[in-house]
């Protein structure tokens, strides 16, 4: 990812914003502008929650260039609760412990780094839910 | 519209062919074709190519190859769509014969994957997928299609073990295949101690990085006349492309390959024919999952039963429904963009007779299907011997 492609895209990065269209109220992620149920425009931000479950998974071992250092890491689908899937890595999970239907949620964790020169990237990876404890605390 | 007829192939042996160039290959398969064909010019040259900036810096392949082959001052350019650059350019070919623009046009698929160290080449191959909602997250192509497994197997409740037919099978086809890069049967017991690369997706599941090219030359019905060398001729009687979301998780379904669906309804229209009609099926096997939803997308299978087809021997040079059967993307091998041409050549061969042992009996109607990505570009063709 060049700079300007991961700065251009830090609100979807840092925090799940994606679109809800205003014809048929589906809920869109990533944001694409017009509609991919009904094909009417859809502009209208709206921040997901970042929850959702595991509707796939697997462990990549041989790493596209670029992401090798942090090999081998789980990936997921993740069907997130307002109805959008998403693709993203696993975190703070090992990758025998990951099962399909598992909650997870949204965090922000470093991806990819460009060394010496280059920029660190953050972007958004899915852990098991910690909600449930959080709320009782 | 024109019928449009395949006058002649060329193909090379799949494989790591360090000795030769893209445009070297690229001429080792085309000038046969026209030999074939018994043609010393053309209207124009067709290039599906996915790759060649990104693995080799050269862009521009068709003038290039035009030029190399003697063929200078020709119509030429390229045409991709991913893994399925090579039926893209097929597509081209039939569209310019059958509106009646040319006469007499070559289409070629050229690959060369194996100049690069695996790392570049696993993400180049990873830009036939959503650059930033996908490859941006470190996913791989592979890691993709395992994706797609473990949910079939999830859902439908298969084990991973009984996708070995496929690959048993497509290993079997090879062997009776010169041009294949591995022609060397397996058994059930290699493919399950085979080396995992994305779970549950292990090297027996998967295609391999090769280089290769192929050929084809296409006529109008006049010029197919003019240049008849004996053999059955062979026409195309349907062309069809579809589209799907690039990205796995903007489909509706993702077990459902929608644009196999659309194309193929489309082409079994164009040629008036039902999937029962079809002899044998040259499908995109680049992982045993996807030679599945193929088969279910289809029409050969109903939803979640495709590994089922394999299992019991429908999908064999005897069975019901022959796939690969020149080894299929898994053995032949898979030089990305060529794929979709080798596909057509094979299918050609066996509407000719000239597939030795791998002679699938009474062979009139062949089929064959080309996947961009994992099924964002889907496209059919159905070949008929006349």
């Amino acid at each position: 990812m060049t700079v300007a492609r991961t700065w251009r895209t830090r609100r979807q990065r840092y925090s799940l914003v994606g679109e809800r269209c205003d014809h048929c109220h589906n809920a869109i992620f990533p944001p694409r502008d017009v509609c991919p149920y009904c094909a009417e425009p859809a502009q209208t931000q709206m921040a997901l929650s970042g929850r959702g479950t595991v509707y796939s998974y697997t462990t990549v071992y041989d790493a596209p260039a670029g992401f090798g250092e942090f090999a081998p890491y789980p990936v997921a689908l993740v069907k997130l609760e307002e109805g959008p899937m998403v693709t993203a890595q696993l975190t703070d999970v090992s990758p025998e412990e990951v099962t399909i239907g598992m909650p997870v949620e949204m965090v922000t964790r470093k991806i990819q780094e460009q060394g010496e020169e280059g920029v660190i990237i953050y972007n958004y990876k899915f852990r098991p839910q910690l909600q449930r404890q959080a709320r009782a605390a | 519209m024109r019928p449009v007829y395949i006058i002649g192939i060329g193909q090379t042996v799949v494989g790591e062919q360090w000795e030769r160039s893209l445009r070297h290959i690229a001429h080792d398969a085309i000038i046969p074709a026209m030999r074939d064909a018994q043609i010393e010019r053309a209207d124009a040259l067709y290039v599906g190519n996915m790759l060649s900036g990104e693995l080799t810096g050269q862009e521009h392949l068709g003038a290039l190859i035009a030029d190399f082959v003697g063929l200078r001052g020709i119509e030429a350019m390229k045409v991709e769509a991913a893994c399925g650059s090579g039926a893209a350019a097929l597509r081209m070919g039939y569209i310019a014969v059958a509106g009646g623009i040319h006469d007499v046009v070559i289409v070629a698929g050229v690959e060369k994957m194996t100049d690069t160290v695996g790392s570049v080449t696993t993400a180049g191959l990873a830009m036939a997928a959503d650059q930033e909602y996908e490859a941006a997250e470190g996913v791989s192509f592979v890691a993709l299609n395992a994706l797609l497994m473990r949910r079939y197997m999830y859902e439908y409740n298969v084990p991973h073990a009984a996708f070995g037919y496929f690959a048993v099978n497509a290993h079997h086809n090879a062997a009776g295949n010169p041009y294949a890069m591995f022609p060397e049967p397996i058994t059930l017991d290699t493919y399950r101690k085979a080396a995992m690369i994305a779970d549950p997706i292990n090297l027996m599941d998967s295609s391999p990085i090769c280089d290769g090219a192929a050929a084809v030359v296409l006529a109008s019905e006049p010029m197919a006349r003019a240049f008849h060398n004996g053999r059955r001729r062979v026409r195309i009687a349907a062309s069809a492309v579809a589209t799907d979301s690039l990205a796995i998780h903007d489909r509706r379904d993702p077990l459902w390959l929608e644009a196999a669906w659309l194309s193929s309804q489309k082409a079994y229209s164009q040629a008036g024919i039902s999937p029962a009609d079809v002899d044998f099926f040259e499908l995109h096997d680049a992982f045993t999952i996807m030679a599945a939803l193929s088969l279910e997308a289809n029409g050969f299978a109903e939803r979640g039963r495709g590994v089922r087809l394999a299992e019991e021997g429908e999908i064999t040079i005897e069975g019901r429904i022959p796939i690969a059967t020149m080894g299929g993307l898994k053995a032949r091998g898979h030089p990305v963009g060529a794929t979709g041409v080798y596909q057509v050549v094979e299918a050609v061969q066996q509407l000719q007779g000239l597939a030795g042992r791998n002679q699938v009996h009474d062979a009139n109607i062949g089929m064959t299907q080309n996947i961009g990505g994992s099924g964002a570009t889907i496209i059919t063709h159905i070949l008929v011997g006349e």
